[in-house]
Parts: C-alpha cells; structure tokens; sequence
C-alpha cells in the first residue's frame, strides 16, 4: 500500500470511527434530558432509569468520543502538515469554539452524571440541557471546518501562499449552512431510531415490557421528526454540491457528459472505461430538476474535468445511492409513527411497524458513514477543493502502513468493548427483582 | 526580557498557560494512575477508591487542556505543529495510544460495575498507560527543548530521519522526570481527598517517597542538560534570570516536603502546584524567543494577525462561559469527599 492510501486509510479509519462516537454525543443528551424531565413532570420511575442508563451511556460513549476525538487533532498534523500548515489560520477558528463547546460538555456532563443527589432538580435538567446545546454545538463547528474544505473562502492565494486571511469569512463559507444542518438532523435521526429500533425489536421479544415501550416513545419523539426533515436537508444540500463542487456531484450521479435535462441515475454500477452506467433506472430530467429546480437546467458533467481529477466515480455513487436508500426508508419509518400518533394508536404494539423500526436501527449510521463518504471521496483528489492536492499535503515520512494497522486494530478492540458494555449498561432490561413493581406482564395497556 | 511584547507573544503565553494547567491537572490524574498500580499495603482497595473518585468527575474536563494546546499550536502557530507532526510522529503517535487506552479503561471499569477479573484487568490497562503515556510526553517535551526537532532532512536513513531527533538520553531523562513529576503531584493532591487518617498517611508516604525521587531524577536530568542538550543547557544554567528561576523552583520542591513532613497537607498541595508551574515557565523561558528551536520562532511561525486577533477574542468569550462552569465543577464536587457516583441512592 503507497504511504499516501494508508495516510487516507488511517484517516478514513479515525473518522469513521470517531463520528458514531460523536454523532451518538449529540444524540443521547437530548434523550436523556426528556427522560428526565417526563421524570420530573410524572413521577414515572421507569423514566429516571432510562434517563440514567442513557447518561451511562453518553458516558462512555463521550469518553471514547473524546480520546478519539483527540487522536484525529493529533492526526491532522501527523499524518496532514502541509494541510495544517496552509489551513491552520483559517480553520483554527471553528476548531477553537469546538474547543470551547466541548470543554462545556465535558464539564456539564461530569455535573449530571456526579450530581444527582448534590444540586437542585432543576439544576440537574438546566446541566442536561447544556450537555445538549454544547454538544451540538461543537458537530456544528467541526462540520463547519469541513464545509470549508469543500468551498474555501476567506484568503487569497498570491504566489502559492495564502495571504489577506478572514477566519470569519472563512467560517461564513457557502456549504457551512447546508452541511451542519444535514449532520446535525442525521445525528438526531440516527440516535433516535437506533435506541427505538433497539427497544422494538425487544418489544418484539417481550411485548408487554413498560421499560421498553417508555424507552421507544422518548427515543422516537427524537428520531422521527430528524428523519422526515433529512430529505428537505439533503435537497439544500444537493443543490450546493451542485454549484460549488459540480464534480462531486457528477461522480454522485455518474453524469459523465455534460449536458441539459440530464435524468436522475438511480443505481446501477459505472463502467469506467466507456463512461456508461449499467443496470440503472434513470429518471427523465430528473438530475436536473434535483440540482436546480428546472427539467431542463444544464449539468457539468466528468467531462469538463481532466481525468486526473476525477474523484472515485464507482466508490462516491455507490455511497450516495446507499445514503439515499437509507435515509428514505427512515424517513417513511419517521412518517409512519407520525400518522400512528396522531391516530392515537399504540405504537408499542403494531408488530409490523415494530419490525420495520427494529430493521431502521443500524440504518441511520450506515448512511452517515456512506455519506461521508461521499463527502470525503467526492472531494479528491483535492484536500481543500481546487486549492491543496491531498498528496502534496501527506507527511514525508514513510511506513504509514504501521500506524494504519495499529490504529485500526486498537479501534476494532475499542468497538467490541464498547458494543458489549453497552449491551450490559444500557440496552437490557431490569432484572425483573429489581423492577417487580412496574415490569407489568399482560397488565393493562395504555397509549404511550 | 523584550519590551514590543504583542499578539504573538500573547499566544505563545498562553500556549504555556494551557500546558502548565495541564501538567498540574491532567498530570495529577496520570499521577493516580501511577498510584493505582502501585497501591499496597491494608488499605490497597480503599486507596484505588479514593483515587477514582478523585479523577472520576474532572478527567474529561482535565484533558480539555491538552485540546487547547493543539488547538491553539495549529491555528497561531502552524508551521510549529507541522514541524512537531513530522519530527516527532512516532513518540506522537505512541502518546496518542496510551491516551486511548487510559481514558477509555478508566471510563469501561467505572461503568462496569461488577467486581470481577474484567474490570480488574481493566483497572491494570488504565495503569498501565498511565505509567507509559507521561513518559512520552516528556520524551516529546525534551526533544523540542533539546533543540533536536529541526526540519527534517530531505535525505538518510529513516532512524537519521524519525527516530534519532527524540530518542536522546535527554528526552528519556526528561520522560522519566515527567512521570516521577506526575506521580508526586498526584500523592500530594490524594492527601486531600479522603477522610480516613490511614489513607492520607499512606499518600502522604508516597508523596514523600516521589519528591525523593524526583529530586534524584531532576539532578540527573540536569546533568545530562549540561552534555547533551546545548540550548537548554544554556538556557537553563547561564542566562541572568535562570539562577533565580531555579532556586524559586528548588525552594518549592523543599517547601512540598517539609509541609508534608509537619502534615500540612494543604500548604503541600499549593506548594506542589507552584513547583510544577516553575518547571513549565522555566522550560518556556529557557527557549524564549524559540518555540521551536533552532529555527521557529514565535514571531516566524507566526499566523496572519487577523487570526491571531480572532482566536484571543474568542479564548476571552470562552474564558467568560467555561470559568464560572468550572468553578461550579469544582465547587460541586470537590467541595466535600465525594459519596455518590452514579445517581440517588447510588443505585443502578
């Protein structure tokens, strides 16, 4: 393996890895927070459990967040330093507020773990609510750092440096918008329908358990509405690809000629060689639409760029395809449950509806490592698009298969750990001697 | 000392200030990790207990620290952490690992709660890496001081090229003497944090075995300075307001003793950190004006001032929110022993 992939490899890896961590980070909060709050309003028991298994469980999802998170820090220098040295001004801003957001959860997140019994009630949901919002806010201003690396802005290039840097105008970049909103819903959508997904299928299981149908309602309160909004997003998002990295987009779509009403490619796999995809569905004026709100609005295609700067055609339509797949699937999912409660039917109960949740569960994180996939593949062979080469900003030194290997194989250890300490803190049910008084076998059901 | 004192220098302080705040905070947590492995004696169990719950609620917190010293090394001072990447990427890399393990094994055995052999395993890999991770650190710390993290040649072996410019008796010094650092910050810090006389006995014990040690390591480290480390050879032993530095730093180390000695335990603790902090300005002071040394200096590495500008703005805005936060951290938690770890009636 050339020094060059296995830098991407390791970095691919890091990320990859990172993002469920952090994604899961600005997730849980917010369930937790409900919980606790419905705790607070109803007196329900089974609420103050899930809200301290689920803090559990930003716990120590937090701390693998945080020391992978510190990894990647450290990885922009040691595997990127010419990135770094040419990016730093600019993009040091965002990852300065980062910094800042993510000492504030850090800091809120030891009060309301630690501080059950040590501040007031209403001081306890405040550091709840502040665990949400920073978290959150610290995605936005690491997404903000990418956007940049996909429309950069704020610097002027004179004699291959940058001069006249404006970190703001930097931050304000024309995919900043469209890309936090995108990974901030998908973060939402993800966590939500995964632990709903999760108590569904052990609903499945138990069907009369109150833990798991209180866990569901709470979690699908949170992932539904993210996941019926995403595709709005990904509209808003489409579009920016469209005028600001249009080779991205034609690798999306593998659009190998440019041209006007251009059809919407949906599957189907490329063939390189004579630039035609095989085994698609193809939807008349359909790209064009998408792109640009007009049948017949015109489409760069591959053509317009020299071929040595095509990103991965195969890789970055595949991805996307699978995102696609995916999102629409919850987001049906997400418009199901919403029609089943405003009915006022018992979602708790609809077996086939439970089947279709419980099969949602992986799907939200599948589609954001696909997506970012597409983002990450989609941009190459540029670092920062149309500005830095990826390899003229990798690390002279040699070898960076070791690092690669160990660095994955730690990160393959820490996965299995964390998916078993998961299953034994948070996912299973009370023992039944624990909860003899609300685990209510074939007692009488009420709506959730 | 300068008089245009400006945004760069500005930065490069506070750069220091992260790193001291660190070493003090983050190094005392290593430092319990040091006295996890080494607990002994009746109260062996008891000693790990009060060492948990003393990093439990703030190592996250703590470890900010570090992020802010990356942070800021990249956006202000980008060619620094380019060079830094490159020159020390093994030792890097290495520190990186043991971080992992540590924050994640202490995180897994907290929130395993059932006593058995996995959690005591885990409790050996968070020692473990908290024995090894300080080690690096300063390994990395000497190589920079030492003047050995130059560019890197175009040309030579790989060894020439990674791995001679930190593998220097100097830098090893200077890792073992950050670790006997942490573990007698940490002994003195644990005193504090328990009600049970045996156990602060039993730190207090520590506290003064690891001063002992540290002073031997501190000696030995300086030796080796005068050979092998030319620049902060001289600068640590030559320039005018070096001697001052060294007998302030000396007579703080002697004041940690003998207030631990009369079981002043709090008087210890405040001494302690001031040692610390000596060490790090005198480290900072002894490559002023370099970051880098011998080629980057503050005002080379320099970035563009409007970022630099930019960042001082938003480390005051940050400064505004995250100070009460912490001192509401601190406040809440270290107030008292604490008691409770996992929710009311610490149930599960």
């Amino acid at each position: 393996m050339p020094d060059l992939l296995a830098a991407r490899s390791q970095m691919a890896m890091s990320l990859a890895f990172h993002i469920l961590f952090a994604v899961v980070g600005i997730g849980m909060p917010v369930l937790m927070v409900v919980a606790e709050q419905r705790y607070r309003s109803t007196g329900d028991r089974i609420c103050l459990e899930l809200a301290k298994r689920w803090a559990r469980g930003t716990a120590i999802l937090f701390a693998v967040g945080a020391v992978s998170g510190t990894v990647l820090s450290f990885e922009l220098g040691l595997l990127w330093p010419g990135f770094m040295e040419f990016a730093g001004p600019i993009i040091g801003m965002p990852f300065s507020l980062e910094g800042f957001a993510f000492f504030t959860e850090a800091i809120f997140l030891g009060v309301y773990l630690y501080g059950w019994d040590r501040i007031s009630p209403r001081a306890h949901v405040w550091a709840g609510i502040l665990v949400a919002v920073s978290g959150a806010a610290s995605g936005i201003f690491v997404v903000i750092a990418n956007a940049w690396m996909n429309a950069p802005t704020g610097f002027d290039m004179v004699n291959g440096r940058i001069a006249n840097v404006d970190p703001i105008a930097g931050m304000l970049n024309p995919m900043a918008f469209q890309q936090t909103l995108h990974m901030t819903l998908a973060s939402y959508a993800a966590t939500g329908l995964a632990v709903a997904g999760i108590h569904a299928f052990l609903l499945l299981l138990d069907p009369h358990n109150a833990f798991h149908r209180r866990a569901l309602s709470i979690a699908l309160l949170v992932g539904a509405p993210a996941a019926v909004l995403q595709p709005l997003s990904g509209d808003l998002s489409a579009r920016a690809v469209a005028q600001y990295q249009p080779a991205k987009l034609a690798a999306m779509e593998t659009h190998f000629e440019t041209g006007r009403r251009v059809p919407l490619v949906i599957g189907g796999w490329p063939d390189m060689a004579t630039g035609e995809t095989r085994y698609a569905i193809r939807i008349p004026g359909g790209l064009s639409f998408l792109a640009f709100h007009d049948l017949g609005a015109e489409v760069t295609g591959l053509d317009r760029f020299p071929r040595a700067d095509w990103p991965s055609v195969p890789i970055v339509h595949t991805a996307f395809q699978l995102m696609v797949g995916l999102g629409t699937f919850m987001a049906l999912v997400g418009v199901w449950a919403g029609v089943l409660a405003f009915r006022r039917r018992d979602l708790s109960v609809n077996t086939w509806f439970l089947r279709a949740l419980a099969l949602a569960a992986p799907m939200g994180f599948i589609a954001i490592e696909a997506g970012w996939t597409v983002t990450e593949v989609g941009r190459q062979p540029w670092i920062v698009y149309g500005v830095l080469r990826t390899a003229d900003a990798v690390t002279p030194m040699p070898g960076l298969m070791v690092p690669f290997l160990g660095f994955t194989a730690l990160y393959c250890f820490l996965g299995a750990i964390v998916a078993w300490l998961l299953y034994r803190q948070i996912i299973r049910s009370p023992r039944e001697t624990e909860w003899s008084r609300v685990y209510a076998p074939a007692g009488p059901r009420r709506a959730v | 000392m300068p008089s245009d004192i400006a945004l760069p220098e500005i930065l490069a302080g506070l750069i220091a200030v992260s790193l001291n705040a660190y070493v003090l905070f983050g190094g005392a947590d290593f430092g319990g990790g040091v006295w996890d492995l080494l607990a002994s004696g009746p109260r062996r169990d008891r000693q790990r207990e009060v060492i948990s719950h003393a990093i439990g609620p703030i190592w996250e917190a703590n470890h900010v620290w570090l992020i802010l010293a990356i942070v800021l090394t990249f956006s202000c001072f980008p060619a620094v952490f380019a060079r830094l990447g490159t020159v020390l990427h093994i030792p890097l890399s290495l520190m990186l690992v043991g971080i992992v393990l540590r924050g994640s094994a202490f995180t897994f055995r907290t929130y395993d709660d059932q006593h058995d052999a996995v959690q005591r395993r885990w409790g050996r890999i968070f020692a473990g890496a908290s024995l090894v991770t300080p080690v690096l650190l300063g390994v990395c710390i000497g190589a920079v001081a030492s003047g050995h993290a130059g560019p890197v040649a175009a040309a030579g072996s790989f060894t020439d090229r990674f791995v001679d410019p930190w593998l220097t008796p100097f830098s090893l010094a200077v890792g073992l003497m950050a670790l006997a650092l942490f573990a007698h910050l940490a002994a003195v810090f644990l005193t504090l944090e328990s009600d049970d006389p045996g156990l602060t006995e039993d730190f207090r014990t520590r506290a003064l075995w690891s001063g002992g040690v540290l002073f031997l390591v501190a000696f030995g480290t300086l030796l080796i300075a005068r050979e092998q480390a030319p620049l902060m050879g001289v600068g640590l032993l030559v320039s005018p307001w070096s001697l001052p530095f060294h007998v302030a730093t000396g007579l703080a180390a002697i004041a940690v003793l003998a207030a631990l000695w009369w079981r002043r335990y709090h008087l210890a603790r405040v001494a302690a950190g001031l040692q610390v902090s000596l060490i790090v300005w005198g480290w900072a002071g002894s490559q002023y004006p370099y970051l880098v040394p011998p080629d980057l200096s503050i005002r080379d590495a320099a970035a563009p001032a409007a970022t630099l500008r930019l960042v001082l703005i938003a480390l005051g805005l940050g400064i505004v929110v995250l100070l009460p936060s912490l001192v509401y951290l601190f406040r809440v938690f270290k107030a008292a022993p604490s008691h409770s770890v996992r929710g009311p009636e610490g149930g599960h």
